[in-house]
Order: C-alpha cells, then sequence, then structure tokens
C-alpha cells in the first residue's frame, strides 16, 4: 500500500521530531539531575580544600588538579605523535598497502575498550617500565587511547583543505614542508582543535584507563612520578565504596561544568579562529 | 649574446607529456621569446593547461606524470635529474585559473612567496606589497585594509591580488592558466591592462579559452589541438592568414 505523500511528510516529522525531543530530554535530565544533587555541596571550600577522612569530608582539589594534568599530559604526547601521523599518511605518501594497514590498526585501536588500555597501561607503564602508578603511568596510557581520535580527525581535517591551497603554495616555490606548515596545517586546525576537544573530553571522564595507570592517591601530586585520582576516579570510588554520597554528586556536578567549560572555550576559540580568516 | 638573435626564455624540444598511459602533450616544439606575451588557444582538452604546468613542474604533483623530449629554460634542461624544482617555480611564477586567495589577509598573500625566499625585513616586505599591488592594479582599491582577509574580496580583486602574489616574487616568467575565465569583461580587462604593461619586465604565457582575449594582448600565438602544436607565429598571422585550415577553422569560431 503506498502511503501518500502528506502522511509520509507527517509521520517523518513526528516520528524524527519524537527521537530528537527524546535525545535532549534525557540529556537535559542527566545533566539537572546531578547538578541538582550535587551543587548544594560545591562551595569554596569544596573545590580547593583537600579531601579528609577518604573524602568523606574536605575538599576535592587535589582530584581537579590531578584532572586537569592527566588530560593534558596526554594531549602533549598525542598530539605531536597523532598530527604527524596524519600528516605522512595524508601529505607524504600516497595510498598503498601500508597506509591501509595503519589505518585499519588505527580504526581497531578506536574500538578497544578502555578497560583493556587501563591494563595495558598497568602491565607496560605501570609494571615493565617500572614508572609506579603516576601522573606519567596514566598521561601516557590515555595518550595511547585517544591517538585514534586524533589521527582520524586530523586526517580528515586534512583531506578537507582544498588541493588549490597546496598547488599555490607550491607554484610560489615552497617545498612541501613549509606547504604543511604554512597552509595545510592552519587551514585544517579547526578541524583538528575538534579532535582535541574530544579527546580531552573522553580523558576528563575516563575512570577505567586511569584508576589502573595513575592510581587513586588522594594526596597533591607534586611530579609526574606521584600517584593521583582524577575526579571521575573519585566520584566513582566515592560512589562505589559508599564513602559519600553527596560528595559523589559534588565531584560530578564539578566535573560535568568542567567539561562544559572546555567545550565552550573550543567552541569559542574555533569561531573566533574561523571569523579571522573567512 | 648575440643580440640579432631573438632570445628564448623557454624552448621545448619534441616535448611529450604522460599521464599514466594518456598522453598529454604529443611532440610539441616551441621557442618562448623572452619579453613578450605568448598566447596559448585551443579547445578544452588540448592540452594547454598541462604545457603550461609542465613549465614549472607543477604536473609533477601527479604521481603518474612523466616527460620525454627536452625542455630548457634559459638553456637549462628543467627536467634533468637533480634540477632545482623550488628555484624554478620561485622564478616562474604561476595565476591559476580560479582566483585562489589562500585564508589569510591581503598583506599575508602577498608576502607569502617573499617570506619563503627569506626576506623579513619588514620595510622591504611592505615596499614590495605596494610594488605588486600597484603592478596588478589593486593597490588603490585595498591600500587602506591590507589587514583583511583576502577571501573577501570580489573575484576580480582576488584574481588581480594572486597576480600580485607572483609579482612579489620577482619573477623571470609569469604563467597565465586561463586568469579571467570566471571574471567579468571590466575585471578581464584591468588584468589584459596589467599584462600588456608587464610583458615589459616580464616574459608572459597566457593560455585562454578566449580567443579574442589572445588576439588582443598576444605578441605569438600558439594552437594546440588534441596534445599536438597545429600553428605557432605571430599572433597577426595567426589570426588573418593561418597556414593550417584548423587554425582559420578555430580563432573564426567554426570549431571548437
Amino acid at each position: 500500500m503506498r502511503i501518500p505523500p502528506r502522511v509520509n511528510q507527517a509521520m517523518a516529522i513526528v516520528l524524527l521530531g519524537t527521537a530528537t525531543l527524546l535525545t535532549v530530554v534525557i540529556l537535559v535530565f542527566i545533566i539537572v539531575f546531578v547538578l541538582k544533587r550535587g551543587l548544594p555541596v560545591v562551595n569554596w571550600h569544596f573545590l580547593f580544600d583537600s579531601p579528609q577522612d577518604m573524602g568523606k569530608a574536605g575538599g576535592i582539589f587535589p582530584t581537579i588538579v590531578a584532572t586537569i594534568l592527566l588530560p593534558l599530559l596526554a594531549i602533549a604526547i598525542a598530539l605531536p605523535m597523532g598530527v604527524g601521523t596524519a600528516v605522512y599518511l595524508t601529505e607524504y605518501t600516497r595510498e598503498n598497502r601500508i597506509t591501509k594497514i595503519i589505518r585499519f590498526g588505527t580504526d581497531c585501536l578506536a574500538g578497544i575498550p578502555s578497560i583493556i588500555f587501563g591494563l595495558f597501561g598497568f602491565i607496560f607503564f605501570v609494571t615493565i617500565l617500572g614508572m609506579g602508578w603516576s601522573l606519567l603511568s596514566g598521561g601516557l596510557t590515555l595518550a595511547i587511547m585517544i591517538l585514534p581520535t586524533i589521527i582520524r580527525t586530523t586526517e580528515e581535517a586534512i583531506k578537507s583543505v582544498p588541493n588549490s591551497y597546496r598547488e599555490v603554495s607550491f607554484s610560489l616555490g615552497a617545498t612541501r614542508w613549509r606547504t604543511v606548515v604554512k597552509v595545510v596545517l592552519p587551514n585544517a586546525l579547526p578541524g583538528i582543535l575538534t579532535g582535541v576537544m574530544l579527546s580531552i573530553g573522553r580523558s576528563i571522564g575516563e575512570t577505567a584507563a586511569v584508576i589502573f595507570t595513575a592510581g587513586s592517591s588522594l594526596r597533591m601530586p607534586t611530579s609526574l612520578f606521584d600517584s593521583s585520582r582524577t575526579m571521575a576516579v573519585h566520584f566513582y570510588i566515592l560512589a562505589r565504596e559508599g564513602i559519600s554520597v553527596d560528595n559523589a554528586y559534588g565531584t560530578a556536578a564539578v566535573l560535568i561544568l568542567s567539561v562544559l567549560l572546555v567545550n565552550m572555550t573550543a567552541y569559542w576559540m574555533m569561531h573566533r579562529f574561523i571569523a579571522r580568516n573567512a | 649574446m648575440n643580440a640579432s638573435v631573438v632570445t628564448a626564455k623557454f624552448s621545448a624540444q619534441n616535448l611529450n607529456a604522460f599521464f599514466g598511459a594518456d598522453q598529454g602533450l604529443k611532440n610539441v616544439s616551441l621557442d618562448i621569446p623572452a619579453n613578450k606575451i605568448l598566447g596559448i588557444i585551443g579547445p578544452s582538452g588540448s592540452g594547454k593547461t598541462t604545457f603550461l604546468r609542465t613549465l614549472n613542474r607543477l604536473n609533477d604533483l601527479y604521481h603518474n606524470f612523466r616527460v620525454e623530449g627536452r625542455l630548457l629554460w634559459d638553456g637549462n634542461e628543467i627536467y634533468q635529474a637533480g634540477f632545482d624544482v623550488v628555484e624554478l617555480r620561485k622564478r616562474v611564477g604561476m595565476v591559476f585559473a580560479l582566483p585562489v586567495p589562500l585564508p589569510m589577509s591581503i598583506y599575508e598573500n602577498v608576502v607569502y612567496g617573499p617570506r619563503l625566499c627569506g626576506i623579513t625585513n619588514r620595510g622591504r616586505l611592505e615596499e614590495l606589497v605596494e610594488k605588486s599591488l600597484s603592478a596588478a592594479f589593486l593597490w588603490d582599491e585595498v591600500k587602506d585594509r591590507l589587514k583583511m582577509s583576502g577571501m573577501r574580496l570580489s573575484g576580480g580583486q582576488q584574481q588581480r591580488l594572486c597576480l600580485a602574489r607572483v609579482l612579489a616574487m620577482e619573477p623571470d616568467v609569469v604563467l597565465l592558466d586561463e586568469p579571467c575565465s570566471g571574471l567579468d569583461p571590466i575585471s578581464t580587462a584591468r588584468i589584459e591592462e596589467a599584462l600588456t604593461i608587464l610583458k615589459e619586465s616580464y616574459t608572459i604565457v597566457l593560455v585562454t579559452n578566449n580567443t579574442k582575449q589572445a588576439a588582443r594582448v598576444a605578441d605569438n600565438t600558439a594552437f594546440l589541438l588534441m596534445g599536438q602544436l597545429v600553428e605557432y607565429g605571430p599572433t597577426a598571422q595567426i589570426f588573418t592568414a593561418p597556414l593550417d585550415k584548423r587554425t582559420g577553422d578555430y580563432v573564426t569560431g567554426r570549431f571548437g
């Protein structure tokens, strides 16, 4: 039986609209729920005091520091590697069997559950390389975890740079390297930044990969070789061990707000960058 | 150097060009005299652009491209092993069919080439910017907004910016690949005006789909057809007394 176009259209609007509405409602509900439970405990002392009694009392300052340091460390390691790989794959080689294998490898890496990375990091960095539970082990593990995302988004961003830009650059006597640095990468920057933001978001919220590698010490980290606890891990331990549900929600609220802040800053930066050049 | 001999800036001798199995140029031999405008005409797919991009080795960007025969630039074979392509491209500038301002300011667009050559002196760069924009008849329109993005100019202005970008390199040869194909008649006239003045200092090779344009500005004209050079001579001769019937048919618009 054929459905009349008008009915068809109406059905599409209702179905798609419901799907969209449902998505937004669920999202908003989660955020509002967490903020409502969590924000009452958030105050100056909660943010800037050290935890006491396993986190039952006191603040969460060391975990905030760890949550800032770990993703930064991961990005600092993964960004040069990932962008380098992407530039090599797109600008310096032609599509061949080896690039296909590399690409397949990164795609597989992207699909591995984070707990596997945690386990690997624990065995390799923590135990074999003897780094112990530390910011460094955690940062390296997170770096490997976000590498595929950075490589793929950078590759896509580089591919979207019009070829005519490259031709102009070459025709003016630029080497390939100069062309990449002066024309390709600046124009791929918004895309690369998107990948970085996605990666930071993933790293901030990561527990499984971090708990095995950076450990769960509540002390303030003073060097790369100190163990530390991120907000996500803190939240997990508080809730799971039943130490303090209120403080768990408080930590979650801070976590959500900081992810929001990171994303907003990124969008602002991206828009400013695009507006300046177009 | 013997002054009575016309000096050839480029000299192609039995030049063949291939993209994989496809042959883009067939046995092309022609001398491009210095300080003249050479117009290259021919229907699309006739190898005009291939020939032009062979001169600055831009076809090298296609991995399956190769040439046979000789192509001399001031007497040097540019396809010999170890030839400095970067140096060639710095001396042989190119303006593309569609205006491609790089997504940066007008100023940055013009100094892109000079910066590659290692010029960092502010005063020297500013001098180059004014000089090249003036030569491309763009200075008066943009002198107060050099910091503005080149992408915000109109199409005709963008193409003149691209010309200025090439001139800022103070090149030896300027290659133009249908530079007016997307432009209105007034912008086209501006570009043509610039070209006739520029040939005093540069050798110009102009590929054009518009035979009238070749007739207006070119000193010499070459007619390419399916990768072969059909006829080459002074523009007046090509347009009024062509030796080959196909040339006559093409310039009078009977085919193509």
